[in-house]
């Protein structure tokens, strides 16, 4: 009797779905709804806006030209702050309000938590700036892309300066206990160590926000060093070296591309002069960044910030993999990614088989004269 | 040797930021027996009106002294006022009311605080004007003892002074002794308990403000959240000293200072705050009032 009962309430339940589902099904039909997930609030604002702007300028064009085969795309901008408790609720919002591709996850530590929600409800995530190399190499998320390279390619980068180019054989290694800065500098000391030719003299981990650094800067001294490796964000970054000009530490700095940023050199003002960085590859030369550069210019009436052209590139290959797929179906959205190359921002890309872009990678840049300047 | 003394005044010019924010919270405690949480944002917009005022000021050109003194003071009259606002609106009618209700409205007036700066300034960190300059007279040494930590100890100094002599030797100091002991008993005798606390809470935000301007001169750059680490810490402090004594919380402050400065030197930055946090743990098992706070025994 119960068993029956059970069947009825299922039928009647299946009917009831049925008729709740049709509309959505309709609606679905003729637009693509993309969430753009990145911290809009909160300190680190000024990595995540450029995204917003990115998708704003690249769906007003797809919109002004008849949309995706037909589909206008529907922006979804959701604020995350970096903070993984709440990308899990952004994440959870987005797929409730039926995005379909999400553009973002801007830090490593909040795209991590957020991405399995995305995999449940196989969307195709593509991030602009999420560097922490497991988020690909693992292979836990099948529905990840990027348009930045992982941190051990910044990392082997940043030591290959250090030891072959400066000629360093003591060096320090500092994080910020973070996913991304901590996963940088492992990758960091263990490529030191590998190479034979230099030593790790210091591998510390500092709180982000703390009064100040500095008995860590002491320890530094203390230790020899003649570089200070760092990963992690710009605040502690300016702090800690304007804390070592202060304590007349004469080490270099030499950092990863969330110091890459122009509020590092704003803040720490002319201690930053010198400071070194990787960050991705100049562009300037590419006619298709200028261009971007220049729709942002005419929609925003400022320069765009950092990761702009990742974001740009990113969305770029989601859309056009959206209509060469002319779906959003995950699996048909990879194997356009995978296989169909996009002109961008960045260059032509195309994606591996683990998600990261081929033919995307970084150079260092030193501070002289309060700018960012490419070392060939 | 060295690398201790360097070591050493590191965790004290840290300890003495503590300690001019951990007297707002024990002074706070000591009279209504209130952990003020907001007291962290009021080291914040000490800090930010700094900021304001010393740009303001510095493109007017005039010259560095006079900068330094105003600000100072325009950060101390604002935080102060700041203080005493937030004592009337967010604590004066709470007075008799269960203290956790106080409690939580301490945390909901910190929220609010950070993100009225969030909002009306800025989320960006902002660069702070070099106000301290580096002496010549502290090049040998600047190495060891820079000259913002200098500054830095020697204002903490005279504020604890002038604290102490407040406190012990004038009518308000004796008022505010009184109300602690007492709170009825001293409204018994005539004392305005209302006033007392309002001056408390102006004073304790104005040793914050003093905070607030001296380590954003020291380390270049503020933003809206700097209060909540910085609050946490020299409530920590206060609690380790003995809340509601205030050479305890001076106490609690330099050694809470001295002890991360050295387990960052000696063991690893890592392990920063479990070395803080257990001495806290250790001190409370043993002396469960706190270093310098007085055993409350209960009337039955």
């Amino acid at each position: 009797m119960s068993v029956k009962l059970n069947k009825k309430i299922a039928a009647v339940a299946a009917g009831f779905l049925m008729t709740v589902a049709l509309p959505g099904a309709g609606l679905t039909a003729d637009t693509i709804k993309i969430g753009v997930a990145g911290p809009h609030s909160g300190d680190l604002a000024s990595y995540g806006l450029p995204t917003v702007n990115a998708a704003k300028i690249i769906a007003d064009k797809i919109n002004a030209s008849g949309g995706i085969n037909g589909k206008m795309v529907e922006l979804l901008i959701e604020d995350t702050v970096c903070k993984p408790e709440i990308a899990t609720n952004t994440a959870t919002k987005l797929v409730s309000d039926g995005a379909q591709m999400i553009l973002g996850g801007i830090c490593s530590g909040a795209t991590k938590a957020a991405l399995p929600i995305y995999l449940d409800a196989g969307l195709l995530v593509i991030s602009p700036s999420a560097t922490n190399p497991p988020l690909t190499q693992s292979g836990d998320y099948p529905n990840f892309f990027r348009t930045i390279a992982p941190d051990d390619a910044q990392a082997q980068l940043d030591v290959d300066f250090a030891i072959e180019t400066m000629g360093y054989t003591k060096i320090a290694v500092i994080h910020d206990k973070g996913d991304y800065g901590k996963g940088f500098a492992e990758f960091a000391k263990q490529f030191i160590e590998a190479s034979g030719k230099a030593e790790v003299v210091l591998f510390e981990g500092v709180t982000p926000g703390q009064v100040d650094y500095s008995a860590v800067v002491q320890k530094v001294k203390q230790s020899g060093a003649e570089t200070v490796i760092f990963g992690g964000y710009h605040p502690e970054a300016s702090k800690i070296i304007t804390m070592m000009k202060k304590k007349r530490l004469d080490a270099t700095f030499i950092s990863d591309d969330g110091v890459k940023d122009q509020t590092f050199v704003k803040v720490a003002q002319e201690n930053a002069e010198g400071a070194y960085a990787s960050g991705p590859k100049d562009t300037s030369n590419n006619p298709l960044a200028q261009q971007a550069v220049q729709e942002h210019k005419d929609m925003f009436g400022t320069d765009p910030g950092a990761f702009f052209e990742n974001a740009y590139s990113a969305m770029l290959a989601m859309t056009s993999a959206a209509a060469n797929a002319d779906s959003t179906d995950l699996a048909a959205l990879k194997k356009a990614l995978q296989t169909v190359p996009v002109e961008t921002p960045l260059g032509s890309i195309t994606f591996d088989e683990k998600g990261d872009a081929i033919g995307v990678g970084f150079s260092v840049y030193q501070v002289q004269n309060g700018e960012w300047v490419e070392l060939k | 040797m060295d690398y201790f003394i360097e070591l050493f005044f590191s965790g004290l010019s840290r300890g003495a930021i503590y300690a001019l924010i951990a007297l707002g919270y024990t002074m706070v405690y000591g009279i209504i027996g209130l952990i003020n949480f907001a007291h962290g944002e009021i080291y914040m917009i000490g800090a930010f009106t700094s900021f304001t005022v010393a740009t303001i000021l510095t493109i007017l050109g005039l010259p560095l002294l006079a900068i330094i003194v105003l600000t100072g003071i325009a950060a101390v009259v604002w935080s102060a006022s700041y203080g005493y606002t937030i004592e009337k609106i967010a604590y004066k009618p709470l007075r008799h009311a269960p203290r956790l209700s106080a409690l939580i409205s301490a945390i909901g007036m910190s929220m609010f605080l950070q993100n009225y700066v969030l909002l009306a300034q800025t989320s960006d960190f902002l660069p702070f004007p070099t106000l301290i300059p580096d002496f010549a007279f502290m090049e040998p040494i600047a190495h060891i003892v820079g000259s913002t930590d200098l500054v830095i100890l020697i204002t903490t100094t005279v504020s604890m002074i002038f604290l102490m002599v407040l406190i012990k030797y004038t009518r308000i100091g004796k008022a505010m002794r009184a109300t602690a002991q007492d709170r009825t008993m001293a409204m018994l005798v005539g004392i305005n308990v209302n006033r007392v606390i309002s001056a408390t809470f102006v004073i304790g935000s104005s040793m914050a403000a003093i905070g607030g301007l001296l380590i954003a001169s020291h380390i270049g750059q503020i933003n809206f959240y700097i209060g909540f680490l910085a609050g946490i810490k020299a409530f920590t402090a206060a609690v380790l000293g003995g809340i509601g004594s205030i050479p305890g919380a001076v106490l609690g402050s330099v050694v809470l200072g001295l002890t991360e400065s050295f387990a960052t030197g000696y063991v690893s930055s890592d392990y920063e705050d479990v070395f803080a946090f257990s001495l806290l743990v250790l001190i409370l098992i043993f002396k469960p009032s706190g270093l310098l706070g007085k055993a409350d025994t209960q009337k039955v």
